[in-house]
């Protein structure tokens, strides 16, 4: 018994020794995907280091303040992103303000049975189809026909409440509040999507146990269903905010570019990716650092938006 | 093989009793599949009825029309009569809600709300408008579910830090909170460690002072430890190639492990089959 331990033993050994094309194919895949998921962290690393380095000179003369003027001035190589940063929290902002109670209403109605299964999956499916839409489409959209089928209202509006500060001037065609509506739909698929996942995976327990007690049907949604998915359904809503922060496009062609911050939403006003994507063509020199500077300041924006969802959704995942 | 269509009536087991749900000649169906086929069954006021048999008897599925919880599957259908206090549960004047405050369910797994453990029992209370005082409500229940002494230091914790067992009983306390007549149990211990179950069955006892408990269980010396009346249902299957269950006896428990009429009954409480 000992002896035949030994031979096999050394057989063992003989053989691990021994060239096996199967196991270098092994060690090759290995290298490989390990060199890929190098490459990720730097190109992140190095992106990084080409916005600091090419804004170095906006940052080193601007500073902390670049972040509060609203001079923008190539002539006299003034440069300040306030109106920017500003216009590009408020049109975010707006945009969630219609976008979450209509996404997580809509997620609900998917992710209860209210529908026959063969009309619920296509509408799930249309539903994620808003998202495949490009961004300059939903641009060339809000301009030739979302802006002219809201205008008559908005007049009407700042006509009735043209003393309130957000209706204060009359409607431009270039809006923030078009703008945001825009961004709405655009953020709509995500929060959409997410949500309705966590809402589908709670439990069918916790539904039963609900309704074992006599809740209704809406109790049942409000008070255990909803809550039980809630991290799930701030994580959809932060990831959303970071498309609508970083969406370029649809910005740059409906929110009008101008640089004065106004208290109204039917004013023009600007974003930092709209700004980015006007100006870089014929930037040079501080100009360009500034823009650089301008970029650095968005990507921090959307990095902590998404650091967030990302702690809040993992928060999600542990309770499950 | 017992054929199902000659067998006596098994309800007129209880004859003496002062029943509180009927169940005449009731199959349910899930689309076109029977799960369970003519069941006849009364269940007397205070007392523990035991379902037991080997699984897809279809025992769970019958305990889940006495509150219709198997209205939750669209595909569910059930034939026959139920009543409940000599209304029918399937009229349909009658509303699936009311009936599930009056008839409570206690589930397989543990089930506690994501919420704290007052909270968990406020939530019935609450959505049955229960207008008393809330704290004095959730001890009585916590003490009716022998939970108050473990827990009522952190009542503001979550339902889920306590342990299987008292998670069980804190579903028991929400049930008991909503002072339900009837308590419907579907496998409540299969997911319990023998001294969680012991203490559950404990309650189980108390219990029927007060509440008429149905128990669904695979376990045998738990239906004879508990049950004033105990169910036997078998499985059978069809030329189709598909399975339904029936009910094939129901007398008084010691009737059923000591004196079984039926031979299936013999091998199934003498273990030797299921």
């Amino acid at each position: 018994m000992t002896l035949q331990t030994i031979a096999h033993s050394e057989t063992l050994i003989e053989s691990s020794q021994k060239f096996n094309p199967v196991r270098l194919v092994d060690r090759i895949f290995y290298w490989v995907t390990v060199a890929m998921a190098i490459a990720i962290g730097v190109i992140l690393l190095w992106i990084t280091w080409s916005l600091l380095s090419i804004a170095f000179p906006a940052i080193a003369k601007f500073n902390i303040g670049f972040l509060f003027s609203t001079s923008w001035n190539p002539v006299q190589d003034s440069f300040g992103a306030l109106p920017q940063i500003t216009g590009t929290i408020v049109s975010s902002i707006i945009a969630l303000l219609f976008a979450v109670p209509l996404g997580v209403g809509v997620a609900v109605f998917l992710s209860e049975n209210f529908l026959p299964s063969k009309l619920q999956t296509p509408l799930a499916f249309v539903v994620e189809l808003l998202a495949a839409v490009p961004s300059v489409v939903y641009g060339m959209w809000g301009i030739f026909v979302l802006v002219p089928f809201i205008l008559p209202g908005l007049q009407t509006i700042h006509n009735l409440f043209g003393w309130f500060p957000l209706f204060s001037t009359a409607p431009s065609t270039r809006q923030m509040f078009a703008t945001a509506l825009v961004l709405a739909i655009m953020i709509l698929p995500t929060i959409i999507a997410i949500s309705r996942d966590s809402l589908l995976s709670v439990s069918p327990q916790l539904r039963q146990g609900a309704y074992g007690l006599g809740a209704t049907r809406w109790e049942t949604l409000v008070q255990v269903i909803v809550p039980s998915a809630l991290s799930g359904i701030i994580g959809s809503v932060m990831l959303a905010l970071g498309r609508a922060l970083g969406e370029t496009m649809a910005a740059a062609m409906l929110i009008g570019n101008s640089n004065r911050i106004s208290a109204s939403l039917f004013a023009p006003a600007s974003t930092i990716s709209a700004m980015i994507a006007n100006q870089f063509a014929e930037a040079s020199g501080l100009q360009k650092s500034s823009l650089f500077y301008l970029a650095l300041v968005l990507m921090v924006l959307t990095l902590v938006v998404n650091v967030l969802a990302e702690i809040i959704v993992s928060k999600f995942q542990q309770v499950e | 093989m017992t054929n199902p269509s000659t067998r006596p009536n098994p309800s007129s087991a209880t004859l003496s009793e002062d029943i509180v749900i009927t169940t005449e000649n009731v199959s349910i169906f899930y689309g076109a599949f029977q799960a369970v086929r003519n069941v006849y069954l009364d269940i007397p006021k205070n007392k523990v009825v035991a379902f037991i048999g080997p699984s897809g008897c279809g025992k769970s599925t019958l305990l889940r029309c006495y509150n219709r919880l198997n209205d939750l599957i669209p595909s569910a259908r059930v034939e026959g009569k139920v009543t409940y206090q000599n209304i029918d549960l399937y009229d349909p004047k009658v509303d699936p809600v009311e009936v599930r405050r009056r008839i409570g369910m206690v589930f397989q797994r543990p089930n506690p709300f994501p919420k704290s453990i007052y909270e968990n029992i406020a939530f019935g209370a609450r959505v049955n408008g229960y207008k008393g005082d809330m704290d004095e409500l959730v001890e009585r229940s916590l003490r009716g579910a022998a939970l108050w002494d473990e827990t009522k230091d952190k009542l503001k914790q979550s339902g889920l830090a306590l342990s299987g067992g008292q998670q069980q009983r804190l579903c028991i306390a929400r049930t008991i909170a909503i002072e339900p007549e009837v308590i419907l149990m579907d496998e409540p211990c299969s997911a319990l460690d023998p001294i969680s179950t012991l203490r559950v069955e404990d309650l189980m006892h108390e219990l029927k002072q007060r509440f008429t408990i149905i128990i669904v269980t695979h376990n045998m010396q738990q239906a004879s430890r508990v049950a004033d009346y105990t169910g036997f249902f078998n499985a059978e299957a069809t030329e189709g190639g598909s399975r339904f269950g029936y009910l094939v006896e129901y007398d008084k428990t010691e009737s059923i492990f000591n004196a079984p009429k039926q031979k299936a009954t013999q091998d199934y409480v003498s273990g030797r089959f299921g």
